[in-house]
């Protein structure tokens, strides 16, 4: 393989790496408020995309991105307040299979609301021939964007974790619920907060993954196995991992596929994926302490 | 007080309706009873939801004007999500519980096979909106089909490839029936039009980039490319080739001919070369063309009642019912075994993928020559007619 060869597929790898990278960062948030995985996770991301895509045709594109933002994290929060609390008392368990009816809810929503079609989002740059040539590679320049977004997200989360009292609350909620109770913090606004900024991240993850992949209804679940497996992969709870952990299976799917047919990269992905949480359960860069179930 | 107006308008309304179907020359009789399946939600919705709305539009049309043999259509549709299980079980209910004389549909052509034995069996004609060369080879005595066969529209790739120039090619398909299925077919006539397939690869359906499996394309040094999927990958190919300054020239299967899979592409749709009946370009066909009224009059309908552009699977609707009523008025009779024998004899039939004419050895009724091929110039679809 000669060198810009390798670069293309080097790129072709960061970019899955993101987009898995952004879904898996909202599983850690909403894991570490509550200990449950939430798979409408996904659907917050078709959300993001599906209401950035509507409202771009009629005013600017960041506006749009804005609102859908907005919009999605006020529907995690709804779900949070109104549905799963309720149903908190039955366990972890029960709360995960809550999430899954309602990403199916979320799913037959958007489909009554904007049929079967496929929709995208405007390009932030150029459109979709533009290309950027780089050491003889090509990508377009909505890569560097997500590169970019995904970058920021995760400065900004470290940020508010380690500096601001919000932060530093839902981390020590997260680390002892009753202790944290104890301090006058309150947990139930901790995890409305974490459901309102995976949603949050999640619909900005889709508006920015959306001009290259294009969104429909039904791209929730994709992305959520993704997200899913890239969380497992890092070590629930960890998104600086969560990070690596994207990239590391981008990569592997991208590069695998010089030497195995296209077909057969998800069982490649998935062979690995399995290696790593047979010799490792707690996932590649995962704490025992933190592979622990959460309390709600 | 208020409650009382309020029954008033009820039972107003209630009256009203009971005696409308008297202001109307409204058919007569029992319903002749049409099933349906299609996947009218799901993966395969693209195709899906233009039939139904295609079969709903159809049926009212008919019930309009008087119905069949003076008897009003029932049409009865089940969404089976593109699941062949919910094709087999919607399959049995409509033949044992709901006595259809008929089923259009399924929408896929996994489905298709999952319920040809089944018709057969019971002896309910099916007439099936998928594409698939199976469902009709070997012919099963119950079992029509509507789309273009995909020899016609592999060979018609082909043919244009030869005017072209191009011999070295390089096949994508999604892996899904459609996909396995124009891969198989590709890969079978390739050699007869002199062609060599470098690189022959199946992608996940739902992929949403391909770029590093197109740079493994790109590197085997191809003249063009012949990608065989549905939506959403299909837009996904001709972005990422563009994306990656690939210049090779972008062939697509039948399944891009509606016009908002080129809004989903964009500029990166601009050029792409695919197989498809005439109803994309019904207005750019001369005034001469049989079927040109015909097109026309469906775009129009469909755009008036649903508010979007008709596709080519939608038309697929259309011509199973239109195939299904020529045959009971020819029979004159709504008995299962009577249709599926009269419609061997539909012959000369304008329909919107071509003219149908059936026979006891050719259950699809298609030839070669309902195939165009058509390009994209200016967001618009074009008849291609070479450099």
């Amino acid at each position: 393989m000669d060198g810009s060869l390798f670069i293309q597929y080097f790129v072709s790898g960061l970019t899955y790496g993101s987009i898995y990278a952004a879904v898996a960062i909202g599983f850690n948030i909403i894991y570490n408020a509550t200990g449950i995985i939430n798979f409408a996770q996904g659907e917050f991301a078709m959300l993001g995309g599906m209401i950035a895509s509507s409202l771009a045709r009629s005013c600017p594109l960041w506006l749009a991105i804005a609102a859908a933002v907005v919009a999605t994290a006020v529907v995690g929060v709804a779900i949070e307040r109104l549905l799963l609390r309720r149903v908190s008392r039955f366990g972890v368990l029960k709360m995960i299979i809550a999430t899954i009816g309602i990403s199916i809810v979320l799913r037959e929503l958007a489909l009554a609301a904007w049929g079967e079609s496929v929709r995208t989002v405007p390009f932030f740059t150029g459109n979709e021939v533009s290309s950027i040539s780089f050491l003889g590679a090509n990508f377009s320049p909505q890569v560097l964007w997500i590169v970019g977004a995904i970058a920021l997200v995760a400065v900004a989360l470290t940020l508010y974790f380690k500096l601001t009292l919000t932060g530093k609350a839902m981390r020590g909620c997260s680390a002892s619920r009753d202790g944290a109770s104890l301090c006058g913090i309150s947990p139930g606004r901790m995890v409305a907060i974490a459901f309102g900024m995976s949603a949050a991240i999640g619909a900005f993850a889709g508006c920015v993954v959306a001009p290259l992949t294009q969104t429909h209804y039904a791209i929730g679940s994709t992305l959520s196995v993704k997200g899913f497996t890239v969380a497992a992969f890092g070590g629930l709870g960890n998104s600086v991992a969560a990070i690596a952990a994207g990239f590391l299976l981008g990569m592997l799917e991208s590069f695998s596929i010089v030497v195995v047919p296209e077909a057969y990269k998800d069982v490649v992905t998935i062979v690995v994926l399995l290696t790593v949480l047979v010799a490792k359960p707690t996932g590649l860069f995962g704490s025992r302490a933190a592979g622990a179930l959460k309390e709600y | 007080m208020r409650l009382g107006r309020i029954a008033r308008i009820v039972i107003f309304c209630a009256l009203a309706v009971s005696l409308l179907p008297s202001a109307f020359a409204a058919p007569k009789g029992d319903p002749i009873k049409i099933g349906a399946v299609f996947a009218v939600t799901g993966p395969a919705a693209y195709l899906g939801a233009p039939e139904d709305r295609t079969a709903r539009m159809v049926v009212d049309e008919i019930n309009k004007d008087g119905g069949i043999l003076g008897r009003p259509v029932q049409l009865i549709v089940k969404d089976t999500g593109a699941s062949s299980e919910k094709a087999i079980s919607f399959a049995k209910q409509l033949i044992d519980e709901d006595n259809v004389v008929a089923i259009i549909g399924p929408t896929t052509s996994g489905e298709s096979m999952a319920i040809k034995d089944i018709c057969q069996k019971s002896g309910v004609p099916l007439i099936s909106c998928a594409s698939a060369e199976t469902i009709t080879t070997p012919i099963a005595k119950y079992v029509f089909k509507v789309a273009p066969k995909d020899n016609y529209v592999t060979e018609a790739i082909y043919k244009t490839m030869n005017k072209m120039g191009i011999s070295k090619i390089g096949v994508l398909a999604a892996n899904t029936g459609f996909g396995n299925g124009g891969k198989a077919q590709l890969e079978k006539y390739a050699q007869a039009y002199g062609i060599t397939i470098a690189i022959s690869e199946v992608y996940d359906a739902n992929a949403t980039d391909l770029t590093a499996l197109l740079t493994k394309v790109n590197a085997t040094g191809v003249q063009a490319i012949v990608n065989w999927s549905i939506e959403p990958a299909q837009a996904i190919v001709a972005k990422n080739m563009k994306q990656l300054k690939m210049t090779q020239q972008l062939f697509q299967s039948h399944g891009f001919a509606n016009i908002k899979y080129v809004a989903a592409a964009g500029e990166a749709a601009e050029g792409i070369i695919f197989p498809c009946s005439r109803l994309v370009v019904a207005d750019q066909l001369p005034d001469s063309n049989p079927q040109k009224k015909l097109l026309q009059k469906y775009n129009a309908d469909y755009r008036a009642a649903y508010k979007e552009d008709a596709s080519t699977f939608g038309g697929h609707a259309y011509d199973s019912l239109a195939i299904i009523k020529a045959a009971i008025e020819s029979a004159k009779s709504a008995d299962p075994a009577k249709i599926a024998a009269a419609i061997e004899g539909v012959k000369g039939l304008s329909g919107t993928a071509g003219i149908f004419g059936f026979s006891a050895q050719d259950h699809n009724g298609l030839q070669p020559d309902a195939i165009v091929m058509v390009t994209v110039k200016k967001g618009k679809f074009v008849l291609y007619e070479g450099k």
